[in-house]
Formats: C-alpha cells, structure tokens, sequence
C-alpha cells in the first residue's frame, strides 16, 4: 500500500455516510447592490483599491494610450514592458511615447530576466475584469501577457474596461463561468505590494510592484 | 546565516525542545515584560482591524455560518474531493505526491531537488513547512532553503520559529531588526527606518528569486473541480516563488481542499479580514498548472505534496473533525488572553496558540502535547471570533478529558492518558462522591468548618498564586438557619 492508499483508507474509514448539507451561497450574496450603473460601480472599485494605496484615472478608448504616455514619464519609466500582441498592446507606438521605450515581450522569460529584475521601469498589462466589492483587478495572464509583467517591474499600469467590473469575486466566478477551464495562473491585484511584518508598520513595495495605476475606461458605458 | 531554524541554546530544531517544558517556558514569557508589552500591542492593533471589518453584525454571522457549512460540507467529503482534486491536477499537469510523515514529505521534496541539484529553494510562506522541519531537512542535505516572507526572513536570520501563524516576526521590534539586518547582511549599516528596512529586504531577496532553482509555498485553498491551488498574500513574494523559478513545489495539509471555485469567495473573504483586518490581501494567486507549451513565463513543473501529519487522526472523530476546519486566519490566538501574555514561542509548537492547542495534538501526540489544553481559561474568545465557527473551547475540553483519563484500549489520540494521574482521579472521585450526596455533604462541610484551623496552609496549585483557602467558620446552611 502507498502513503495515499494508506491515507485515503483511514479517510474513507471515517467518512460519513452522507455529506453535511452544502449551504446556500446565492442567499448569502443575493442581497448585494446588483442593479448599480457601471460610473456607480466604477466609483466603488476605485474607493475600495485607493484605499490600498493604488492610483485611479478615468480616460476614454481613444485618450488612454495618450495618458499612458503621460504617466510613464511622470513616473520617470525609462522602458515599459507590455505585451504586443494584444488588443492594448497594438494601441501603444512610439510617436505618443516620447519620454519612453516601449517593449513588446519577446521571448521566454529566461532570454529576458536580467533586463526584467533590473532594467525595465514598468509593466503594462489589461485587466480581464475587477471586482467593485474589495477594490481587486482579475488578471489572467496569457501567452500574450506573462504573469511575471505585473509582478517583477517596480511600477505596475493596468488597463481596466469598466463594464467588466463585477460586484463581487463570487458574482465574477459566477457569471463568467470560471469553473470551465481555468488559465494556469489567475490572480486578484488590490494594490502594490505591501507587508506590516515589521512592528506593524505599513510599508509598501515588498516584493512586487511599488505602486498599482489602474486606467479606468468606458466607466459612463452600460454593463458587457 | 549560523545554523538558521535551529534554537541558540542547543543547535537543534525547535520543535525537538519537549513540550514538557511548558511551565517553565510560560513562567519566563510572563516574566518578560517587554515581550508582553510587545504582544499586548500588536493583539490590541489586530483585534481593532478586525473589527472594523465586521461593522454589520448580521453579515458576519452569515458569513461565518456560511463559512463553517462550506468547511464542514467539505470534510464529510474529504477522501472524494482529494481523488477529484488530484484527478485534476494531474490533468492540468501538475504532479501530485502523498505524504503521512513529515520525514515522507522531506524526502519526496529533497528528491524532487536532487533530480534537478537544487542549490537554493526560495519559500514563500507556509506553516506546513515549518510543522515538517523543512528547511532543517533541507540544510541536512546540502540544499539551502531560503524564506522570503519578510517576517519570515526576519525569524530565519535570527534563528527562531515563527511566533504567530500570519506575522511571524511579531515578538521582534525594529531596532531588533535592524541590529539583526546591520549583523548579517554585508554592506548594510544600522537603519531602525521601517520603509528602509524593507527596501533592504526586497533587494536581498530580489537576487535570490532570480537565481532560485526552486521555489516552495503553501497552499491556502485547493479546488478539486478545477485543479486550482490559491495562494493568499500581500507581499508578492509568493508569487515570486511560484512564478519565477523553473520548478514549484507546493506543499498543504490534507484538509485544505474544497469542491468548487465558487466555495472560496466566501472562506477568502473572511480569511483576510479575520486575519489582518484587511477587505482583502494585495494578491489572491490562483495556479492550475505548469508553463503552457506558448506560454513564456511561470514554473516548467508544478508539484504539489499532499501532508497527513495526524489529521487523518482527527478526522476519525466527529467531534475532533472540527479541528480540521481551521483556514489559519489567526483571530484565536489575537483575541486570547494566554497567547497575548505569553507570546508564540512559550508554546513550542508550530502552531502556538488556541489553535495551536487543538491541532498540535494530532501531530505530536499527547505524550508531548497533554499540558496544551490546560493553558487556557476557556473563556471562549477563540470559539467566538472563530471564522468557521470551531468550537475550540469544547475540543479543549475534550482534549483534557483524552490526555486525563485512564489509559484504555482503542483510544480516538495517540497518547490517550498522557496526562493520568490515580491521585488526582481518586480525589475528583471521591469530592464527587461527596458532594452528589446531602447527607455525606452534610457532614463533610460541619467537619470542615470545626475543624478548619486543620485546613493544610500548602494547597498545591491553589498556593502557588494565592493565599490557602479555608473553609468558613459557620456554614451558610447554619446561617440560612438561624435566620428563620
């Protein structure tokens, strides 16, 4: 027998012979705002993650690759590493980015890493959705938009279609059917990173990003 | 970095310090009046960020029931949900392994590191981990295992154990740290400057991600419908780790499973805001696999190990089952007045606190553990601010009675009687046989109040706080009596 027989055995040997009863999650959400207008929900998200220390801007689909642009050289972003190939991506050239290199990811992250851990000074990724309740974008990072985008540069820029915020993360798993076939990696973001390990001192920029901004677009659209 | 993991006074791992000596570790803990100041503080500041959290009281309660039902639903269904998980998992190609024994998980970790000569192993954070001697079982082979978790990191340099399941490092101050970091990071000098000391530890740790051969983490919740291992954390040092070297090792107890995606929403929720107060972590990382074939980042292996560790023990009895409901938030040991006092260490377990008193059993066996349950005043903090609802008072209770009664065939815990004592029983006996009876109770209590100047001034564990009790001169009853 194996230690997972052997386990499984003892387990089985316990078991009951029927379940507890699974409680109702839908009572437990169903009281929550629903019929809210994508600028009210827009509104909620952007409290909800500046009080985790990240930045918020409204633009629209035409301007935001200009306020992009802008930002970086706020920011003082010598080079920011994005993915080409996505809808985003092909939005950004070089004429708007005067101040900044711009760089399509190219090959695997072991071709790239020193320039990723040392010399790229900000990552710009879509966000797939957000979630209103919490203050969270949703990321699935993707062939076109690797995970580490979001993660190793100091500076964090996500792009976010405001009809796609959700009120809650149950209401996201839900209605977009996330239980069919997950990506290898799927994350929640609410802010930079941060730790109070030392006396309880806030202190942010611990391991990944120093600072989240979050471009807000069609926040005055209908629900998608 | 001298012998990190191991305790200062004898070199060896901290847990192999007997349990036994409890008392005396309390008695010391007390004594330290800094060490209790630096507690009284940090549980004050995380009691009040949870409750700012909870402002509506009806929502909280249905959350924890809700919370409670999803985990209890889940157990009763346990041997199904890890077939189905690692069904999924294995799909998603990630290799699942089987563990019964700390020394069985070591060994399948240090093999999956031999097969790829590992030199470094980045961790994230994870209590599992430290419950298996980890990194001692690594260090052993020539296998350096480096954590990443500030806290963590901090407690790692300083050759201690984690004095708390979500701020390890809460015993510590800054200028502690910042002696400790002056002491054993080349070319930094003293700075009691949080913002700077962090800074410092990112860019330490920073060179080790990128170089690490394999990085390790906990698992918060796994989701057999989809094969999905989540990772709750703020710092991105777990993501570090799970993203950036070639091969990821995850590592969890058996009980951390659930059905579906959707059963995490609520349980991810309650976790972060009992824990730290916080609406949510900076990062809720989900891993269903290993790099894709066009994917460019992200571990090429994924494997996940799978820990009994005695949890099989408590789920034999449906009452201990309830131990393994826990999801490690912390709010028990942050709302008890021992833990506050005492701090995480006097406990010498993994898991120190009320917690730590339920589960520890399981692992270590009452043998060493039978003291725990008594180092409570049962005032039922910990059950109240609970979660998932675990009713730790009542498995305290229970526990006593396992480690206190006389030793007998078949027992539910190993160690069953640890604690038994035949003075101790026959004096309970015969109070009891005393006292459920009016006419010897009658004649005990007019025997004791003639004859009190006979009541012994030495009243074992009565005295040794306060001063003998006596018994009264006239009886209530002779009282009661003569007021008629």
């Amino acid at each position: 027998m194996t230690a997972r027989d052997r386990i499984l055995a003892k387990l089985r040997g316990a078991q009951p012979a029927t379940p507890n009863p699974l409680p109702s999650l839908d009572e437990h959400y169903a009281p929550r705002a629903r019929g809210e207008s994508v600028a009210e929900r827009a509104a909620r998200f952007k409290a909800g993650i500046e009080a985790f220390h990240a930045d918020v801007h409204f633009s629209t689909d035409a301007d935001w690759p200009a306020l992009l642009a802008r930002l970086c050289v706020e920011k003082a972003v010598g080079t920011l590493l994005y993915g080409g190939d996505t809808p985003a991506g092909r939005r950004l050239d070089a004429a708007t980015f005067a101040g900044t290199t711009l760089r399509p990811w190219a090959g695997q992250v072991e071709e790239i890493k020193a320039d990723l851990f040392h010399r790229v000074g900000a990552g710009f990724t879509q966000a797939r959705g957000a979630i209103a309740e919490t203050g969270s974008l949703i990321l699935w990072p993707s062939d076109a938009e690797p995970r580490t985008l979001s993660l190793v540069p100091p500076v964090h820029f996500a792009l976010l279609d405001a009809r796609t915020i959700q009120p809650t993360f149950f209401d996201a798993i839900r209605a977009e059917g996330w239980s069919a076939g997950m990506p290898t990696n799927a994350l929640l973001i609410s802010g930079p990173s941060k730790t109070a390990d030392i006396q309880q001192t806030l202190a942010y920029g611990a391991h990944g990003p120093k600072e989240l901004i979050v471009i807000v677009t069609h926040a005055e659209g209908e629900p998608q | 970095m001298s012998a990190p993991n191991a305790s200062a006074d004898t070199g060896k791992p901290i847990a192999f310090v007997s349990a036994k000596q409890l008392r005396e570790r309390m008695h010391d803990a007390v004594n330290d009046p800094h060490l209790r100041s630096s507690f009284r503080g940090a549980m004050d500041f995380l009691m009040a960020k949870r409750a700012a959290q909870f402002p509506d009281a009806d929502e909280l309660d249905s959350l924890r029931s809700l919370s409670e039902g999803i985990r209890q639903y889940s157990l009763t269904r346990l041997p199904d949900l890890l077939e189905q998980l690692e069904a999924n998992l294995t799909r998603n190609g990630v290799k699942v392994h089987w563990a019964e024994t700390p020394e069985e998980a070591n060994a399948i970790m240090l093999g999956i590191a031999q097969r790829h000569q590992a030199r470094l192993i980045v961790k994230g954070k994870s209590m599992v981990s430290e419950e298996i001697e980890f990194n001692h079982a690594m260090e052993a082979a020539g296998v350096g295992a480096l954590e990443s978790d500030m806290g963590e990191y901090i407690v790692q340099l300083a050759g201690e154990k984690p004095s708390h399941i979500i701020m390890p490092a809460i015993h510590q101050t800054k200028q502690q740290i910042a002696k400790l970091f002056a002491e054993h990071i080349p070319g930094v000098s003293y700075t009691d400057n949080v913002d700077a000391l962090i800074q410092i530890g990112r860019r330490v740790l920073r060179e080790k991600f990128e170089i690490a051969d394999i990085g390790l983490s906990g698992v918060n919740f796994a989701v057999a419908e989809t094969g999905t291992l989540c990772l709750v954390e703020n710092e991105g040092n777990g993501r570090m780790c799970t993203t950036v070297p070639k091969v990821h090792i995850a590592i969890t107890g058996i009980e951390k499973v659930v059905e579906k995606l959707e059963h995490v929403a609520p349980l991810f929720s309650i976790l972060t805001r009992s824990a730290t107060g916080q609406a949510v972590s900076t990062y809720f990382n989900m891993i269903s696999g290993p790099r894709k074939a066009n994917e460019k980042d992200g571990p090429e292996e994924v494997h996940l190990v799978l820990l009994d560790n005695g949890r099989s023990q408590a789920y034999a009895d449906e009452q201990l089952r309830k131990t393994l409901q826990c999801i490690r938030c912390g709010a028990c040991m942050n709302h008890c007045p021992v833990y506050t006092r005492i701090g995480g260490h006097a406990y010498g377990t993994t898991y120190p606190g009320p917690i730590g008193k339920i589960v520890s059993p399981h692992m270590m066996g009452l043998e060493q553990t039978h003291l725990l349950p008594t180092a409570s005043t049962l005032c039922g903090a910990c059950g109240e601010v609970c979660p998932v609802k675990i009713p730790i008072p009542e498995l305290l209770i229970r526990l006593r009675g396992e480690a206190q009664s006389e030793p007998h065939a078949n027992p539910a815990m190993v160690g069953q009687g640890a604690g038994y004592s035949g003075l101790t029983t026959f004096v309970w006996r015969m109070w009891a046989r005393v006292y459920s009876r009016p006419g010897s109770y009658r004649a005990f209590s007019w025997l004791a109040s003639r004859f009190r100047a006979l009541a012994p001034k030495n009243q074992a564990g009565w005295t040794a706080a306060r001063t003998p009790l006596t018994p009264a001169p006239r009886r209530l009853r002779d009282m009661v009596r003569d007021r008629r």
